[in-house]
């Protein structure tokens, strides 16, 4: 397997907050590789570096130590700029909140990240009606997230999440806000971006989603602690 | 900045929320009144220095008046204490040895009978030489002129009378061709002086002297001595050579050392008019600063309510960030939004200003004292140039440190569900 055929390739990443007196060690030494077309749910209890873990694979931080290589580059060393290109063309995030701008349309939020990309308006609007028709929210474009039930929100922020064709789908607990019926609709979707071809990574401490992977990367105490594929 | 740059903030600056109506109005209305504040001292100023000044030259500017004196030195075997009385003849001789400055002398009585009708009023009596007149802004009335060349040679009984005085002897009578009597000799007066507002004078105010040529004050009289030499320099700084140099032809025709300074009590004007510029400037920049402080307290009610804006779109910033948005693409839509409140405040409060001068245009200056010496407020381009660089710098700075704070937000700290 060569380089360029892993997405995501972190090598004894460590994670240090310096909180002023207390230095918190969040991260001790993570090495992961995600190659294309895998579905990896990541799970651990809470305060075990998950979330720290989704930032840095995010491009949201940078690590303390380590090599971080998203799609061949190394970005563990990225200036804030070019990690926001970084976020904007390799990573798509669902977050647990849906984080969707409340102020604008649907069709709007789906709409930003390929503002951010230089997409010409033309070809943003034809992207955007077709991500919104996939996620079965062709009728909703023009509704502001206030106007849509908590399943259509997460909806349209998988849309936005995957409007710059990304590498990397990165989800954070996405059903954790929903009810099971909603929240069971979008992990069918995540199942169905995944077998389109998609790879997508899960934090969650859902095990219902976690089943749904191809692997399965257990986090406690700020290492990984197994890493398997999922039981079929 | 690329023009990608540029599209995105404005597309950003396009969708994203305004400040809810009152807090934009507040916002908006705090800039429109600094800029009221500082337009209006800023007019208030200038119009005050322009009276002041115009009040201060309304006695004439470049002069220097000379009051005889006596010696106070020795010189070439003559004593001290010796007075110089300084003669018509004198004039003459000055005005052929300094053609770059105009000379003339004044003669004087201060209680004389001028008698119009049955009315007589005691009052002061000058003669001059004819060239007097526009250096010491005797400007006469429609209707009338000051004394001339011919006056002066054939040595006329005309007189010009200051507007206090003629309106005592007049009342709302046009003087101008009437004849009057200036110790039982009939004089014509040959015109009236307008009316200024004059703050500065030697020997009394304009408005309520008459004047005669000199040729005719000697004649009338039987004086010869002059009670003042007056030199008017045309330009400001010729005035120190001007002087050295009729001192020294006084020297010469009277026989006193020329570094003696008792023989003439001077008056130079010029040194008066560099304090009086000096002191209007200190004036107007002591209202400039005001006024801009004024303005800034505006400002600082921008920022700090963008700031309030920051704070509350924090998690906004932080999705757009996650999304991919640079940090200048944060930070332009909140320097724009500052600038957009400060640009329409500004354009209310100039308005406003521009309104109340005009205003205040309108009241007569005739009849109200205080305008006569505090001037009109005046707008002019420095002092609007000067407040759109104010605005300017204010509006970048209040929307430049909130936006800033938006810039350094962490994405990663902002997108947690809480």
């Amino acid at each position: 397997m060569t380089a360029q055929a892993r997405i995501i390739e972190m090598e004894g990443i460590r994670k240090v907050y310096d909180t002023g007196k207390v230095k918190v060690e969040a991260l001790k030494g993570i090495d992961l590789v995600v190659t294309p077309g895998e579905f990896v749910a990541i799970v651990g209890p809470s305060g075990s570096g998950k979330s720290t873990l989704m930032n840095l694979v995010g491009c949201l931080d940078t690590p303390t130590n380590g090599r971080y290589r998203l799609a061949g580059e190394d970005v563990s060393k990225f200036g804030r700029d070019d990690l926001a290109d970084v976020r904007n063309r390799r990573v798509g995030f669902v977050f647990q909140g849906f984080n969707l701008l409340p102020q604008i349309s649907a069709f709007e939020n789906v709409e930003m990240p390929l503002v951010f990309g230089g997409v010409s308006p033309r070809e943003r609007k034809r992207r955007v009606e077709e991500l919104l028709s996939r996620v079965g929210l062709g009728d909703r474009m023009e509704h502001k997230p206030t106007e849509l039930s908590g399943g259509q929100m997460q909806r349209v922020a998988i849309a936005r999440a995957l409007a710059m064709k990304p590498d990397v789908l990165l989800a954070d607990e996405p059903t954790g806000n929903l009810d099971s019926s909603a929240g069971g609709d979008i992990m069918e979707l995540f199942s169905e971006l995944w077998k389109q071809g998609g790879t997508v990574v899960v934090i969650t401490h859902d095990m219902t989603l976690a089943r749904r992977a191809s692997r399965i990367v257990e986090i406690h105490d700020g290492r990984i602690v197994t890493d398997k594929p999922a039981a079929a | 900045m690329r023009a990608r740059d540029v599209s995105v903030v404005l597309h950003l600056f396009s969708r994203s929320a305004r400040l809810q109506k009152k807090r934009a109005t507040l916002t908006i209305a705090s800039i429109a009144w600094g800029t009221v504040t500082i337009l209006l001292l800023l007019a208030f100023g200038e119009g005050l220095k322009r009276q002041l000044s115009t009040n201060e030259k309304a006695m004439g500017e470049n002069l220097a008046i000379h009051w005889p004196g006596a010696t106070s030195r020795v010189w070439k075997g003559l004593p001290e204490g010796r007075p110089i009385r300084p003669r018509i003849d004198d004039i003459e001789a000055l005005r052929e040895r300094i053609p770059e400055a105009d000379v003339w002398g004044e003669m004087r009585t201060g209680r004389t009978n001028l008698t119009y009708g049955r009315k007589t009023v005691n009052g002061q009596l000058s003669g001059v030489n004819w060239i007097y007149g526009d250096p010491r802004k005797h400007y006469p009335r429609p209707g009338g002129r000051f004394l001339n060349a011919r006056d002066e040679e054939e040595k006329r009984r005309v007189v010009f009378l200051g507007y206090e005085m003629a309106e005592d002897l007049f009342g709302k009578e046009d003087p101008v061709g009437k004849t009057l009597l200036i110790n039982n000799s009939p004089f014509t007066v040959i015109g009236v002086m307008q009316k200024k507002t004059q703050t500065s004078a030697y020997g009394g105010q304009d408005k309520n002297h008459a004047v005669i040529p000199i040729t005719t004050f000697k004649a009338v009289m039987g004086r010869d001595n002059l009670w003042v030499l007056v030199i008017h320099a045309r330009r400001s700084e010729e005035m120190e050579a001007v002087l050295a140099h009729a001192n020294e032809v006084m020297a010469a025709r009277y026989g006193y050392d020329p570094k003696d300074d008792h023989v003439w009590g001077i008056w130079n004007t010029v040194k008066g008019q560099a304090v009086g510029d000096k002191i209007r400037l200190g004036m107007e920049i002591f209202f400039g600063i005001i006024g801009a402080l004024t303005l800034v307290i505006g400002c600082v009610g921008v920022a700090n309510i963008m700031y309030a804006v920051v704070k509350e779109r924090t998690r906004e910033i932080g999705v757009k960030m996650a999304l991919g948005a640079r940090r200048g693409w944060i930070t332009g839509p909140f320097l724009l939004e500052g600038m957009l409140y400060t640009f329409v405040g500004g354009l209310a409060g100039a308005a406003i200003a521009i309104v109340i001068v005009t205003m205040l245009d309108m009241i007569p200056q005739e009849g109200a004292r205080v305008l006569q010496f505090m001037g009109k407020p005046t707008l002019s381009w420095p002092i609007g140039a000067a407040t759109v660089a104010i605005l300017g710098t204010a509006g970048l700075l209040a929307g430049y440190f909130p936006a800033r704070r938006a810039a350094a937000i962490d994405p990663a700290a902002t997108l947690r569900y809480e």
